[in-house]
């Protein structure tokens, strides 16, 4: 019982970022129809905007500080973060130490504005061409934005820890009445799973109770007549771009402190995520989110020992093995509605 | 050969471009500072005639049905491993190789190919991705015995290679065909220039050229016709009372053996695999190559693939020190603003060329270099009637 439970925490957070980058995938789908293989380069641009802001919060300049010596007796020279010279040591240090967190509200506009720059820029003008196309243009986009990252930070994956209050682990089995020691589980992987529920919520609140989300779900279904109600339903869209752009960067920003961010990490969710988005339903919301977070935790049972051994190499394979069965099995997917993206 | 004069015009010119290719690829004399923008050496030549038969098989499948497949790499994997555990049982002679490979990336392909044609469209593309990324992670770890895992594959000393005799101490196990060693070359020296001409090389190209004429016939067959039918319009061929399935996945099965030809030639020429072969990353780059060069035209894919391997070659050697060189005769403060701007795009940053020139085709020239290069000779025609073709590799292909 305790190790299930282990597995399904484990696959939380890796089905948080798979139903958050799906989320967004799916959001561009069903609103532009447009598919977008340039999303994973959204989250990897997302988690290199945390490294940014933890190395705009070190920026430092040299003072000599006369109270240190070195063992010659001369001063010793100290780096000193600018931000201690606006906040103060402590709360520059409570600044610093947060800076992950602190990178969602960098991270927000940053990447609503590339979301719309994206949109405007490119996407906007393949609208009428196929999915081939499509596919082709954001591929491409996908290496150029990729490349742009390695060659601005480089090509070694960058630690950006947590925030030290919620770096290590705790006992869960503990707190649900199990034996200690049986189930421990990191701070930071609750954390994103929570942040990933809210994000989640926020967007199904925002589409479901508002009159522009009404707009925007209006638009899904029959965007000719949407429009012909005299609503701009392209400027809405270009917002819904930019939300998505958002939820995948915020995925990433998060996704830091479990995984370092390196240039291709981008690359490496998006293969899954699109195989997460199909066995959800091609434009389907809560098919992404459900196949996102069942993905995600069949792959952290796929790689428990037990199953290793009667079946060798499963882990590597089972999404894939998923996504060709219900492919084949349900052409819609799991909660696919008919009519979208039949062929 | 059944062809019509066009075509036979462009399979000649093909053939003329393959056989001097030594000579066409090294324009620059040895030593000179443009010297490191010759291709005409061994590895690089072979890469571009196999690449090419990569590309045109990937071609048949893209540019004639329009099923967009992103598991290529695959079958060009499962060839190579073919084909390097034929030079490890059987013989070094690449020829039981190279036909091993093209029928087990025939049957895999057969496999993947009845799964995956169940569906069209991105569904079609993520499920032949699912069969090549699976491949791969198994390559990776499950089948290690097979596979070698990470460290790969090579033909040992120790192998039975139960055809040839036993090798002597101290000697390696080399590909050969019939004996002629495919690392084998013969430089030419003609003043300050050197050229050389590599039997493995010529090898490739025959093939390429065999494969490249195959897929003339294949283009101009009813067959073909009917693949065009496919990519135009599906269902009104489906109405039309015919099952257009066994043609998509003959167009499948075909392009996944052209894959595991070029896997079988990529092992003959360097006798050694890695799964990295079959990363989905490989998997795109022949898309690339296909568009870059045009889809659904003859030449195209073999352009691209030319182009691809050339610069990815050559443009990634260029490094801080030869672009001081070029700007030298700037004057300083342009001449290091111009050397800032450029060297993201070099070395390194080759992929980065590479993705922005491939935003551009696909923006730009859906119809990739050929189409470029149609409107290029349609400009020319414009002002001067009588002037034909400004060159051999603008030639319509459609």
């Amino acid at each position: 019982m305790d190790a299930i439970i282990l597995q399904i925490l484990n696959g939380l957070d890796k089905g948080s970022a798979y139903a958050l980058i799906a989320l967004g995938l799916t959001l561009i789908f069903g609103t532009l129809g447009v598919v977008n293989f340039a999303h994973g380069a959204l989250f990897m641009i997302g988690a290199f905007c945390a490294v940014t802001l933890s190395r705009i919060l070190t920026l430092s300049h040299t003072v000599i500080d006369e109270t240190q010596k070195d063992f010659l007796g001369n001063p010793l020279k100290v780096d000193v973060p600018y931000i201690y010279d606006i906040f103060g040591q402590a709360t520059g240090d409570v600044i610093i130490d947060w800076a992950v967190p602190l990178s969602i509200l960098f991270a927000i506009p940053v990447m609503v504005g590339i979301g719309f720059a994206m949109e405007r820029g490119l996407i906007k003008h393949f609208y009428k061409r196929p999915h081939a196309d499509q596919i082709l243009v954001t591929f491409g986009l996908a290496i150029v934005l990729q490349e742009i990252i390695k060659y601005f930070y480089g090509a070694n994956p960058i630690p950006t820890p947590a925030p030290d209050a919620f770096r290590g682990s705790f006992d869960f089995g503990a707190m649900l009445g199990f034996d200690p020691n049986t189930i421990i589980y990191p701070y930071w992987r609750l954390v994103y799973f929570a942040f990933a529920a809210v994000i989640i919520g926020a967007v199904f609140a925002f589409l479901q109770f508002t009159t522009f989300g009404m707009v925007v779900r209006a638009g899904m279904a029959d965007r000719e007549t949407v429009g012909l109600l005299g609503i701009n339903i392209d400027k809405r869209f270009t917002i819904m771009f930019g939300i998505a752009a958002a939820v995948a960067g915020l995925a990433g920003v998060m996704y830091t402190p479990i995984n370092s961010p390196n240039y291709h990490m981008g690359m490496d969710f998006l293969v899954l995520s699109f195989v997460v988005v199909v066995v959800g339903g091609m434009g389907s919301l809560s098919g992404a989110v459900l196949a996102g977070f069942l993905l995600g935790i069949l792959e952290s049972f796929a790689s428990m020992a037990i199953v290793l051994e009667t079946l060798p190499g499963i882990n590597q394979i089972i999404i894939y093995l998923v996504a060709i069965i219900i492919l084949l099995t349900r052409p819609r997917g799991l909660m696919g509605r008919k009519g979208v993206m039949e062929e | 050969m059944g062809l019509t004069k066009k075509d036979f015009t462009l399979l000649i010119i093909v053939a003329i471009l393959c056989v001097f290719a030594p000579f066409i690829l090294n324009p620059f004399p040895e030593g000179s500072a443009m010297a490191q923008f010759n291709a005409g050496y061994p590895d690089l030549m072979q890469r571009l005639v196999i690449f090419g038969i990569f590309a045109i098989g990937f071609n048949i499948l893209f540019g004639l049905t329009g099923y967009l497949s992103f598991g290529h790499a695959a079958f060009l994997g499962v060839g190579s491993y073919a084909a390097i555990w034929m030079m490890k049982l059987l013989t070094m002679n690449v020829i039981p190789a190279i036909v091993i490979s093209v029928l087990v990336a025939g049957l895999f392909s057969l496999l993947v190919g009845w799964i995956s044609l169940r569906r069209s469209g991105i569904y079609f593309s993520i499920l032949t991705l699912a069969f090549a990324q699976m491949s791969y992670a198994l390559a990776y770890s499950v089948l290690t015995p097979i596979t070698g895992g990470e460290t790969g594959l090579q033909p040992k000393y120790t192998d039975p290679r139960i055809l040839d005799g036993a090798l002597e101490p101290g000697q390696t196990p080399r590909a050969n065909l019939f004996g002629l060693d495919m690392k084998q070359s013969f430089e030419l020296t003609m003043g300050d220039w050197v050229f050389t001409f590599n039997a493995g090389y010529y090898v490739a190209a025959v093939i390429m050229l065999v494969a490249f004429y195959l897929s003339i016939r294949i283009f101009r067959s009813p067959f073909g016709m009917m693949l065009r039918a496919v990519k135009s319009n599906q269902q009104r061929l489906n109405y039309t009372g015919l099952n257009s399935k066994p043609y998509t996945l003959a167009a499948f099965v075909i392009s996944g053996m052209y894959a595991g030809l070029a896997g079988g030639l990529l092992v003959a020429m360097d006798t050694q695999v890695g799964a990295e072969r079959m990363f989905w990353t490989a998997s795109g780059e022949v898309v690339l190559m296909t568009i870059l060069g045009g889809a659904g035209t003859l030449i195209g894919p073999v352009l691209g693939a030319g182009f691809i391997k050339y610069f990815e070659n050559i443009v990634s050697k260029i490094n801080k020190s030869i672009l001081e060189q070029w700007f030298a005769f700037m004057p300083d403060g342009i001449e290091d603003l111009l050397i800032t701007l450029v060297y993201p795009f070099i070395g390194k940053g080759w992929h980065l060329t590479l993705g922005i020139l491939f935003m551009l085709v696909v923006i730009f020239l859906p119809g990739g270099l050929v189409e470029g290069g149609q409107r290029v000779g349609r400009l020319f025609k414009r002002k001067k009637p009588a002037d034909d073709k400004p060159d051999g590799k603008t030639t319509p292909a459609e």
